[in-house]
């Protein structure tokens, strides 16, 4: 129905307002976070496949799991995990439960316990 | 742009149509001016082929929304002192919306999506019978109430970010005005309302950004209109009153 050129889409307005928008950002981090999550789940059963051909691919797999690199890495996953079931239950309270006050600050709140999670993930293991 | 003299509002208002541009005015800063007023300005004083559109001045009509500052707004009562960054304006036409020149938007995109929401009211009576009385005490009533102000204005279309990415998706002011029929007893159609809006650009299209609710001018509250169209398209799917 408008499929004529807007403003917007001849890109022409300068700086995007929109991205000034907190929950904008937190929308975008709900997406980045959960696409992050959906490109690592063929690497964790491909590891866990490795179980199939014999302790020793396994056992070779998880000492390689134990540098410092690989734990950064997954101090990064636990993070997203983190932010993305946070901002999963923030929207779940917006849709259902009528609670529309403050979203700015409740994301900013999640986006803060995520990486409180990610951080006390990484002094446990490193 | 060099910075305005004192007493002077440097403004930059959009000519031409989609592939026009910013073209720069000086204009005199007056007390309690609002944005409406400086384009009134510009036009009656320095550029009288400058098109915008303007009805009431008080709010009530909702003709006059423009993008300020990359923010859309209803320019009437738009104070340039609540709004001005250094003196500076940047005035463009809503987005989301074809341009037809300068400042005027066209909005059939905005209203024909209102039809196609459902967004007429479908009497069950006819001008014979008894007036059907309004109880504004019914929960319903109150529901409804909560957002039958809406002046069509287009700013929450205009701030939509699911609009921006769908073209097929109906937009904030459709849905609500969806919600609040939906919650009128007086209304007979309220099955083929709800599959319009349980439909693909529909309710479920919304991502709740909750720019609609934090742009509108009237303080209505869209999102929270959507997420119950969401629940109630989820409830009447689940009892197979409405399909996939």
């Amino acid at each position: 129905m408008s499929g004529s050129p807007t403003i917007a889409s001849a890109a022409r307005r300068g700086p995007r307002a929109y991205r000034r928008n907190a929950l904008w950002v937190a929308a975008m981090v709900h997406r980045l976070s959960g696409l992050g999550l959906a490109a690592f789940l063929p690497f964790h059963f491909l590891a866990l496949g490795l179980s199939l051909q014999g302790a020793a691919h396994l056992d070779g797999f998880l000492r390689w799991t134990d540098t410092p690199v690989v734990k950064l890495a997954e101090g990064g996953l636990v993070f997203l995990l983190a932010v993305h079931f946070l901002g999963g239950l923030r929207i779940l309270l917006v849709e259902n439960f009528d609670w529309r006050a403050n979203q700015a600050r409740l994301a900013l709140s999640a986006g803060g316990a995520a990486a409180v999670i990610a951080f006390a993930f990484l002094v446990r293991v490193l | 742009m060099a910075q305005p003299a004192a007493g002077e509002l440097s403004v930059s208002i959009w000519r031409g149509g989609a592939e026009g541009g910013f073209e720069a005015y000086r204009v005199p800063a007056r007390a309690s001016q609002t944005v409406l007023d400086v384009v009134t300005h510009v036009q009656r004083h320095i550029d009288p082929s400058l098109s915008y559109r303007f009805a009431c001045r008080v709010g009530m009509c909702g003709s006059c929304a423009m993008t300020v500052n990359g923010r859309p707004r209803w320019t009437c009562r738009t104070h340039v002192s609540k709004v001005a960054e250094g003196g500076r304006l940047e005035i463009a036409p809503l987005a989301n919306m074809p341009v037809i020149k300068d400042l005027a938007a066209d909005m059939r995109p905005f209203f024909e999506k209102w039809q196609a929401a459902g967004g007429a009211f479908e009497p069950t009576l006819t001008r014979a019978d008894p007036v059907e009385p309004v109880r504004p005490s019914e929960p319903a009533r109150k529901v409804a109430d909560a957002g039958i102000e809406c002046i069509n204005c287009g700013v929450c279309y205009a701030g939509c970010d699911t609009v921006r990415w769908n073209d097929d998706y109906l937009g904030p002011a459709a849905l609500n005005r969806a919600w609040t029929l939906m919650n009128d007893r007086r209304d007979g159609a309220q099955g083929p309302r709800l599959a319009a809006v349980a439909a693909g650009g529909g309710c479920h299209a919304c991502h709740s950004h909750q720019s609609c609710q934090e742009f509108c001018p009237q303080s209505l509250d869209p999102t929270g209109s959507i997420a119950s169209l969401k629940r109630l398209a989820t409830r009447a799917y689940l009892r197979g009153e409405i399909k996939a």
